[in-house]
């Protein structure tokens, strides 16, 4: 049996074999050095590294991505991290604004080759401000690319190909999937950014989902197949470049498609894939499309009412069902 | 190092000056004239800041600006022709007329780019100077910015993390005494906005000559020398003036009256003719110079308005790393 890791090692393993291949790939953040972070994601890479390459930082989010930006425009390529993703919007400036808007308003004569990890989604009760799923916030920007891992080897494999690309990347890593194991990835291990992923076959109707929206897809999917339904399960990695050809092939295949997001439907990531395979994919539906994403409130912070506002297995079971029926 | 500026470096500062004038009242004529669209943000009066900082920095360090920086593109390399072409949407546009009045950017020559969003760029400095630190060089990175940005945010953490890791970083605040419409002294909570809040990041400081091109040499030369040799950024407040208003749609009628005149009378291209003047320089020499500046510009114009407009698949290109713009399979 494959070595065993969690995603929370995989993270601090995939940083340091870059950091290790590369010497102008940096670290800073907010306790990332000798704490190795709050959530341990960095543990070890201020031992090995040193404080040079592996930066605490204040509390300061305009500096930490700021700097990034600065340090990657003139020959360094940094890993910034933000702890909380709900924590961007205190930078947002550079994420909307400066970053993705170098290399084009310059006529392509400057590259931002940055990274900006952070911890995103719920689930936790971690209350308002520290749980949000905000992947659809950089979805709003073009030039920004976005990664968001699901198992541990691709935790490795998206941030190695993250950290060498000439484009900016947001790495959103789930809170709620630290803890979570998988196989280990082999030396070398490159997922290439945009390039969906198929975590379960299946005929009967096609389920995509991103980061801990994964396992919750699985699951239903499970649960479906003790009925005989076979669920497919399409994990996106990445947002941008959005995997499309994948989607739509699925689609092809099943006739139904049901999307599981954890950020809130409103102005969620799901309405842009549901808008082009209603575009592209309208006559290989038999049934509309349907999304399970966050609800449009505010995350709470009880269990029994953050339950009630992101996507759970049962929502998505439900969901199936009563698309199946259709 | 500062420089030692004799009499022809001096004149040849003075042309740079002139040159950069002249190219701003251009810009504010085509923009009159109907070829220059969207807004423009004049640096006319500021010259001395740019030049003297430029003629005191090397080739490779890095210069950031802000949407009020045609000066620092032209004084850092960037050709009168190209600046215009970017404002008039020409294909020969430093940036391809993908960036325009706001953006000019010339890598080459280390100018790393003019920002709109006020004190954005003053991490990116301190960035660049890590940067150099990291790869082991002697480069500094110099930040420009106005009055208006010292009490914006990113003002206050690059400055504190720039002194707290001493990197080879130079703000330099090009206080013209507006911020945008209004005067800053009636929205800031100090004298000096940028000199007055250095010394609480344990920074030095110096309020400097903005007008004059040989005192900015003189400051950043020796800001420069501090930060190569492991001294830590340093905090200039030049103090200057626009002689236009905030940018393209406004008059300036806020201020008092007799204040534009009284600092024409100190202006930075009249100021250098005096030193000149003092240094021995014959009248009929700098007149020459003067004149040629005037050719540089007129022929610039030229250049520029007789350049090819933007190809519009330029719009497609240059958002990633393969130059192209595809987001989806």
């Amino acid at each position: 049996m494959a070595d065993m890791i969690t995603y929370r090692e995989a993270v601090a393993e995939g940083l340091a074999r870059e950091m290790r291949r590369d010497p102008s790939v940096v670290c800073l953040g907010e306790d990332i050095g000798a704490a190795g972070g709050v959530f341990k994601t960095t543990a070890g890479l201020f031992a090995e590294f040193g404080p040079e390459r592996v930066r605490d930082t204040p509390i300061s989010e305009l500096a930490i991505v700021g700097m990034a930006m600065g340090a990657a425009m003139t020959g360094i390529r940094p890993v910034a991290e933000i702890m909380f993703s709900d924590f961007l919007a205190c930078c947002w400036d550079y994420l909307a604004n400066e970053i993705p808007k170098m290399r084009y308003m310059t006529g392509g004569q400057v590259s931002v080759p940055l990274v900006v990890r952070t911890a995103n989604g719920g689930g936790l009760g971690f209350g308002a401000q520290h749980s949000q799923a905000v992947e659809n916030w950089a979805l709003a920007i073009p030039g920004l690319k976005i990664a968001a891992p699901s198992t541990p080897a691709d935790v490795i494999g998206l941030l190695a190909a993250a950290i060498r690309t000439d484009d900016p990347v947001v790495f959103f890593e789930h809170k709620g999937l630290f803890a979570s194991r998988g196989e280990a990835a082999p030396d070398g291990h490159v997922v290439p950014l945009g390039q969906a992923a198929v975590a379960r076959p299946g005929s009967d109707i096609t389920v995509v989902a991103l980061a801990a929206t994964v396992p919750i897809a699985l699951a239903a999917a499970e649960e479906l197949a003790t009925s005989g339904i076979q669920a497919e399960v399409i994990d996106l990695r990445c947002l941008v470049p959005l995997d499309m050809a994948t989607v739509l092939a699925s689609v092809g295949r099943t006739s139904r498609l049901l999307i599981v997001e954890e950020n809130p439907y409103q102005g969620g990531w799901g309405g842009t894939v549901a808008s082009i395979v209603a575009d592209e994919g309208f006559e290989l539906l038999d049934a509309p499309i349907r999304r399970v994403a966050a609800a449009c409130v505010p995350l709470p912070f009880a269990d029994a009412l953050e339950d009630e506002v992101i996507p759970t297995t049962a929502k998505v079971t439900g969901a199936l069902r009563a698309l199946l029926a259709y | 190092m500062t420089p030692d500026v004799g009499s022809g470096l001096l004149l040849s500062l003075y042309e740079q000056m002139a040159v950069i004038r002249g190219t701003e009242q251009a810009a504010h004529d085509l923009f009159l004239a109907g070829l220059v669209k969207g807004t423009t943000h004049l640096a006319a009066g500021h010259e001395a800041v740019a030049v003297g900082s430029s003629a005191a920095l090397e080739p490779d360090d890095y210069v950031f600006a802000t949407y009020r920086g045609h000066h620092h593109a032209m004084a850092r390399g960037a050709s009168p022709a190209e600046c215009l072409a970017e404002l008039m949407s020409k294909a020969t546009g430093v940036c391809k007329a993908k960036g325009g009045s706001m953006h000019l950017t010339k890598a080459a020559v280390g100018m790393l780019g003019s920002y709109a969003i006020v004190g954005a760029h003053l991490p990116l400095a301190a960035g660049a100077a890590w940067s150099a630190r990291l790869r082991g060089t002697s480069q500094v990175a110099v930040a420009f910015f106005g009055d208006g940005a010292t009490n914006i945010g990113a003002f206050h953490e690059a400055l504190n993390l720039a002194s707290v890791w001493a990197l080879p970083v130079l703000f330099i605040c090009e206080n013209n005494q507006y911020m945008e419409y209004t005067p800053i002294g009636s929205v800031t909570a100090a004298d000096h906005p940028a000199a007055d809040r250095a010394a609480s990041y344990r920074l030095p400081a110096e309020v400097i000559d903005g007008n004059d091109v040989v005192a900015v040499a003189d400051a950043v030369g020796r800001a420069a020398t501090r930060a190569r040799s492991g001294g830590g950024p340093t905090v200039l407040e030049a103090q200057t003036y626009r002689h236009f208003g905030h940018s393209r749609t406004d008059p300036a009628t806020y201020r008092p009256q007799g204040e534009l005149e009284r600092w024409l009378e100190y202006d930075p291209l009249v100021v250098a003719r005096r030193r000149l003047t003092d240094l021995g320089v014959a009248e009929g020499d700098i007149t020459a110079v003067t004149a040629r500046a005037a050719q540089t510009v007129a022929d610039a114009v030229a250049e520029a308005k007789a350049a090819p407009d933007a190809d519009p698949a330029e719009a497609f290109t240059d958002v990633w790393a393969d130059g192209g713009c595809q987001w989806r399979t």
